[in-house]
């Protein structure tokens, strides 16, 4: 039986009381008969279905939610989310202009007031495109992410669980679109399709995406599904769709959030690099990865134009990954 | 206890009731990228309801293996059933669909597993994995199951269990955690339960609580216990019958106080003689010589022949069978004429026996 990934010396730590139940049971006590233990049951005040024991069970999400309410780093980073989805939907709450008015006279000129942030090349004003740039970045992200995550999640578990013949074909599968090149990959495919709307770049992002995700989730549950407790549930009459669900995904699925957020600041990224090949979105769509491609060239001149997209950029990416560390964090008890 | 020796009748002399567990005849192989390891190479025993059967023997003996192929948790591949048959509650298990086997696991016959920390699931609650049992098996609510949990807890004397059924297994010590192990077997009161080295992972004074507390059950419920252990300490006081392992083979069989007073197996004379004592302290302790044997190679003969001190020619090349065993000393066996249930694989069992 291969040992479990984690020592016993972890203990009570992390504000635990100190704790008189672990010390042991007195023995030689009266015979073990539910009447008695129903007596202590009510000498200890909890009658059955109060409100004591309820109180402190949860699921594992639920335990989990409540751990991230009191977590600074979650609270800030999902503020920023937030704020982000909002502009995302509305972006006309906080910029009241329009991103394609041009005003070529004021092309690459720094801020003023009512401009903060300056012009771009075309001189449109930056941080009205900043605004308005947010929808397709988060777009492109969100749901790129989502969609390799829960494909190659349900691919790659599914294939570590029940092995064989399918597993096999599977990471063939994958190991052939692992290596497709991106950049080639991006050039190829989305050469054909001219729209230049967001989703033929979430669909090429989650084509070539899922292989990564499916390898880390079928690695951790192949290595979940070797420890004691799945043997033990198995021995205790569980099925595999409950041994999968309960047993092996909540401990497998820590490292998948953890490359799923880092991927998403990449796939935000990918979205600029093929908006910059000129095969990723397309003006008029107002993207991040445009603007940054478009001021990449004039940086010695004015790098006010890359700086407030690419700033925008960071911020959103670092906010995933610190949400991502979070969640994770707050998945595992040990760590409570 | 009727020792089933080859899958034969029960002697018409006992009491006709087929016992809860009749093993008979098992083989089990793992079929490795090296060659085939053979694990377990005939093995029969029979356990009633409300009997305790120990198994002894050193690691690799296959007494782990016997187990998960009664319980059907066998890791296949690489392991496969051979040949035998596996009679629980007279019907033979090895013959039922996987989703039968399903349903008498857990039920019907349940598992203790040697360390709870890693036998437990760390990221679910110990209240929600107790109420699992009743979720899966009767179909109770996530509410209902949880009051269960808090009873059962109550039962195996966690204290303050209705405060503690929401807390991860890693906030128990190792004794409560064996504990909630023995709950979750129990849950749903099974008619047979296997207990793989319950108490291994445990210091000594919380290894007799446990036992303790496995007893009481068993004799509360009238449930049947196998006893997986290689603690000879552990089962002196628990068991009533012990079946000695050695290379996938049982080597004696035998009622434990018989056992204890006079070995018929040179294997199991070795295992007492190497239990530390206070009345020789001072001398060197006593150890079997050698290995147990590589089980994709199996010696010829007797399989203990190797390391046994009483080996002879006869030994190098002819496989004793489990011969009966007879024992004057033996309560069961007054007359010393046999039927004392006591079985040995050894060419030489009276002289071992007689040896003091």
């Amino acid at each position: 039986m291969p040992e479990p990934p984690h020592g016993p010396g972890q203990g009570p730590a992390h504000g635990l009381p100190p704790d008189p139940h672990t010390a042991v049971a007195p023995t030689g006590g009266p015979a073990l008969d539910l009447a008695s233990s129903e007596a202590q049951t009510l000498e200890g005040g909890q009658p059955p279905g109060g409100p004591g024991p309820e109180a402190r069970v949860g699921s594992l999400w639920s335990d989990a939610w409540r751990d991230l309410r009191r977590n600074p780093v979650f609270i800030i980073s999902a503020l920023i989310i937030l704020f982000l989805i909002v502009i995302a939907i509305w972006p006309s709450l906080i910029a009241s202009g329009s991103p394609y008015k041009a005003n070529l006279a004021k092309a690459q000129e720094g801020a003023e007031p009512g401009h903060p942030f300056g012009y771009d090349v075309q001189g449109r004003d930056l941080y009205t495109r900043v605004v308005y740039g947010a929808r397709a970045s988060i777009v492109v992200g969100v749901c790129a992410t989502a969609g390799a995550a829960l494909l190659g999640s349900l691919l790659g578990g599914l294939a570590g669980f029940f092995g064989g013949w399918g597993d096999a074909v599977l990471s063939r599968v994958a190991d052939i679109f692992f290596g497709i090149p991106i950049v080639l990959g991006g050039l190829v495919f989305l050469s054909v399709i001219t729209s230049g709307s967001v989703w033929p770049v979430v669909g090429f992002i989650v084509l070539l995406g899922w292989p990564q995700i499916s390898r880390i989730a079928r690695g951790s549950v192949v290595t979940a599904k070797q420890n004691d407790y799945v043997q033990a549930a198995r021995a205790l009459g569980a099925s595999n769709g409950r041994l999968l669900l309960r047993h092996i995904a909540p401990n497998a699925v820590a490292p998948v959030i953890v490359v799923a957020t880092i991927a998403l600041g990449t796939y935000i990224s990918l979205e600029a690099t093929l908006s910059y090949l000129g095969v990723g979105l397309k003006p008029p769509t107002v993207s991040w990865g445009i603007d940054i491609s478009a001021a990449s060239t004039h940086i010695r001149n004015a790098p006010h134009m890359l700086l407030w997209p690419a700033g925008a950029l960071s911020i959103t990416v670092l906010a995933f990954i610190m949400l991502g560390d979070a969640v994770r964090d707050a998945l595992d008890p040990k760590l409570r | 206890m009727t020792v089933v020796n080859e899958p034969s009748p029960h002697p018409a002399t006992e009491a006709p009731a087929e016992p809860l567990l009749d093993v008979r005849d098992l083989h089990v192989e793992f079929r490795l990228r090296d060659g085939v390891s053979q694990a377990v190479n005939g093995v029969s025993y029979a356990v009633r309801a409300g009997e305790t059967l120990a198994v002894l023997g050193e690691s690799g003996s296959g007494k782990s293996v016997t187990a998960q192929a009664i319980m059907g948790i066998l890791d296949s591949p690489p392991g496969y059933v051979t040949a035998g048959q596996v009679r629980f509650q007279g019907r033979d298990l090895l013959t039922l669909g996987r989703e039968e086997r399903r349903k008498v696991r857990g039920a019907q016959m349940a598992m203790i597993f040697q360390d709870a920390l890693s036998a437990l699931n760390p990221v679910v609650s110990v209240g929600a994995q107790l109420g699992e049992m009743f979720e899966v098996h009767r179909g109770l609510s996530r509410k209902a199951a949880r009051q269960r949990a808090i009873e059962l807890m109550d039962r195996v004397r966690i204290p303050a269990a209705a405060q503690r059924v929401g807390d991860y297994p890693h906030q128990f010590s190792g004794g409560m955690r064996q504990r909630i192990m023995i709950a979750m077997a129990m849950a749903l009161e099974p008619a047979l339960i296997i207990a793989d080295e319950p108490t291994t992972a445990l210091d000594v004074t919380v290894q007799a609580q446990v036992m303790e507390l496995l007893a009481e059950l068993r004799r509360e419920l009238d449930m049947g216990l196998i006893l997986i252990t290689h603690d000879l300490g552990v089962v002196a006081d628990v068991a009533d019958t012990i079946a000695v392992m050695y290379a996938g083979r049982i080597v004696e069989n035998a009622p434990v106080h018989d056992l204890y007073r006079a070995p018929a197996h040179p294997y199991t004379r070795g295992l007492l003689d190497s239990i530390p004592r206070l009345d020789q302290k001072g001398q060197e302790l006593y150890a079997i010589k050698g290995l147990p044997p590589n089980l994709m190679h199996i010696p010829p003969g007797c399989p203990f022949h190797p390391r046994c001190p009483r080996a002879r020619d006869v030994c190098r090349v002819d496989r004793p069978p489990l011969y009966e065993v007879t024992d004057p000393g033996s309560v069961a066996d007054a007359g010393g004429v046999g039927g004392g249930g006591r079985t040995s694989a050894c060419h030489f069992w009276e002289e071992t026996l007689d040896d003091e």
